[in-house]
């Protein structure tokens, strides 16, 4: 007796989630949350620095991501920052130091391709997703805004 | 305490897309895109800013804290200058951090060479 | 000539010989268990190229005059050479080509090629179009975590059921005459596709091909598992293997006893970080030409099932959201 196709993958589906390992959830969201948690611990040490100096709290913010965009990059330019993803995960993803990562880690690896249609073109691939709906969700935000709000 | 606040809010945040990940297949490109927008629209009803009252960095250093700049910025920008800060107020907020990494990335290329995983 | 035996089963009368082999592997590889039967291990993935394409390019071409060597033949004995890699347009394999002047048949069965390119290679030679063939194939690890998955730097968490693409290629040269394992049966391998989505567990795409592929072979033979030494499979993994194992038991055969697949064997996964083990085109083909047919020369293998198995997904498929389909091409070598 033959099982129809549905029932044969269904049953397929089911060894393989037996068989298949998951990832460790509890040991990865341990790492993650340290790790993400040291990233934004180093954010705050720095945005009270600026505060000393006394920029006010917009620009010290800003000032912030900048910087922790830099150190992203820096370590994924020398190497680092893969060994750290593997790690850590989501840890070193969600923070903004991931987002320079992907942005980094695209243009290194398509330079061979070019300045202008590999580093250029490609330099996106990973995090222009994030700029594309991060925008357009802030213009239904202000339109919202302007309509119902204030 | 502050220090401590910023661990915690940062942890959570990224335990949550921790199990994203690894209970969802969701691939992090997704998630980090799903955060962005919960950010922004947090913001928008005016609940992300106690997260970020809170957390401090630890709110603002995840890339729902970039949702949150968003959100700030656009509405902020709505005041001052009526509909067309809708348009504006967003990427004008997170300008710094966009050029910022263009220009990281654009110069790592220039002196880092991709290298194989060990 | 040969002759069609059940389903897709072919038999070779004639029996094809592979009369040399030759395996040259990346430096990950070269630490690996089974380092001491490669011919050559490269110490830089660049091997003094600038791109990982190149790289790769380098690597088949040299193992392709490697097998040529060993024969103490000439290039212009080969007739036709039947090869392919993982990169789109196989740039890979034509660019290695370019400047050899064989004519050359691009084949394309994802980590299954070394099965396809050899199973082609058998039948132009059982039937007198030529007398010497090369079958070959490679794959590079950067080159292929370049197009399949993410840029080397990007800091990004492997499941335990991905694996690690071997940098590497094998070579094999099929030949009318002369002394080596003989080519017996092929099973050329059909396209099977159990609803698999999940592009970081390759093994529970392909084992469902592979259990087609090795339960034809015996229905259409009546062959049994027992009456061979070895069934190796490509690039299964310690999951996908275990998966395969199921699937043919629920056919009534056994391969609890004489089963290994390369992407096991190839690296010690926990010492080595593979997690699942190895993959990729190069994988099998370095098993095969590396080891697998140096037991055979030393006659500790004497009958061997050699199952191939590849997964036929692109990025873009994956991004429409199609389910995986896996294909596994089995050759028999018999002593």
């Amino acid at each position: 007796m033959k099982s129809s196709g549905s029932e044969k993958k269904k049953e397929y589906d089911k060894m393989v989630q037996n068989t298949s390992p998951k990832p460790k959830l509890l040991i990865n969201c341990v790492k993650a949350f340290v790790v993400g948690g040291a990233i934004c611990v180093l954010g705050q040490i720095i945005i009270n620095v600026l505060k000393y100096w006394d920029f006010n709290k917009d620009d010290a913010a800003m000032i912030t991501s900048m910087f922790l965009i830099f150190l992203g990059s820096l370590f994924t330019g020398l190497d680092l920052y893969d060994s750290l993803g593997e790690f850590a995960g989501a840890g070193s993803i969600i923070p903004i130091t991931g987002f320079a990562n992907s942005i980094v880690a695209s243009a290194i690896e398509f330079k061979k391709e070019g300045y202008v249609l590999g580093v250029g073109a490609k330099m996106f691939t990973i995090a222009g997703p994030v700029i594309v709906y991060g925008t357009i969700s802030s213009v239904v935000v202000g339109i919202i805004y302007f309509f119902f709000g204030g | 305490m502050e220090y401590f606040k910023a661990f915690i809010t940062g942890g959570i945040i990224c335990t949550i897309a921790q199990v994203l990940m690894d209970r969802t297949k969701l691939l992090p490109a997704r998630i980090v895109v799903l955060y962005v927008v919960l950010g922004t629209l947090l913001t928008g009803l005016g609940l992300y800013q106690y997260v970020e009252s809170f957390g401090g960095a630890g709110a603002t250093v995840p890339i729902i804290g970039f949702g949150f700049a968003l959100g700030e910025g656009v509405m902020k920008e709505v005041d001052k200058e009526g509909l067309i800060g809708a348009f504006t107020g967003g990427l004008k907020a997170t300008s710094a951090g966009i050029t910022a990494a263009i220009l990281f990335g654009y110069l790592a290329a220039i002196i880092f060479d991709s290298k194989p995983k060990k | 000539m040969g002759t069609q035996v059940g389903t897709q089963t072919i038999k070779f009368d004639n029996m094809p010989k592979i009369v040399s082999h030759a395996a040259i592997v990346g430096p990950k590889e070269g630490e690996g268990p089974l380092a001491s039967y490669f011919d050559q291990i490269l110490e830089d993935v660049l091997w003094g190229e600038d791109s990982w394409e190149k790289a790769e390019s380098k690597i088949l071409k040299e193992a392709v005059l490697m097998s040529i060597k060993k024969a103490s033949l000439n290039l212009s004995d080969i007739r036709y050479i039947f090869s392919g890699d993982l990169l789109s347009q196989l740039i890979g394999t034509s660019f290695a080509l370019r400047p050899l002047g064989v004519p050359f048949f691009g084949v394309y069965g994802a980590c299954s090629t070394m099965g396809e390119s050899l199973i082609l290679a058998a039948m132009t030679v059982e039937a007198g179009f030529a007398d010497y063939c090369l079958a070959t194939t490679s794959s590079h690890f950067c080159g292929a975590e370049k197009q399949f998955r993410f840029p080397l730097e990007y800091g990004s968490q492997r499941p335990p059921t991905s694996t690690w693409t071997v940098t590497g290629s094998g070579a094999v040269i099929v030949s009318k005459i002369g002394t080596g394992p003989k080519i017996t049966y092929a099973i050329p391998g059909k396209i099977v596709d159990l609803g698999a989505m999940d592009p970081m567990d390759m093994g529970a795409v392909m084992a469902p091909a592979a259990a087609d592929t090795i339960v034809s072979f015996f229905k259409d033979t009546g062959k049994q598992p027992s009456d061979l030494d070895l069934i190796a499979t490509g690039d299964l993994g310690k999951y996908g293997s275990k998966l395969l194992i199921e699937l043919v038991k629920k056919e009534g055969y056994d391969l609890t006893s004489n089963y290994i697949d390369c992407g096991m064997e190839i690296f010690d996964s926990e010492s080595q970080n593979t997690l699942a083990g190895g993959s990729g085109c190069g994988c099998s083909a370095v098993t095969l030409a590396g080891y697998i047919l140096e037991k055979m020369e030393d006659k500790e293998i004497n009958k061997l099932l050699f199952v191939p198995t590849g997964a036929m997904l692109s990025t873009v498929s994956s991004n429409e959201g199609e389910s995986i389909p896996g294909i596994a091409h089995g050759v028999v070598l018999e002593n």
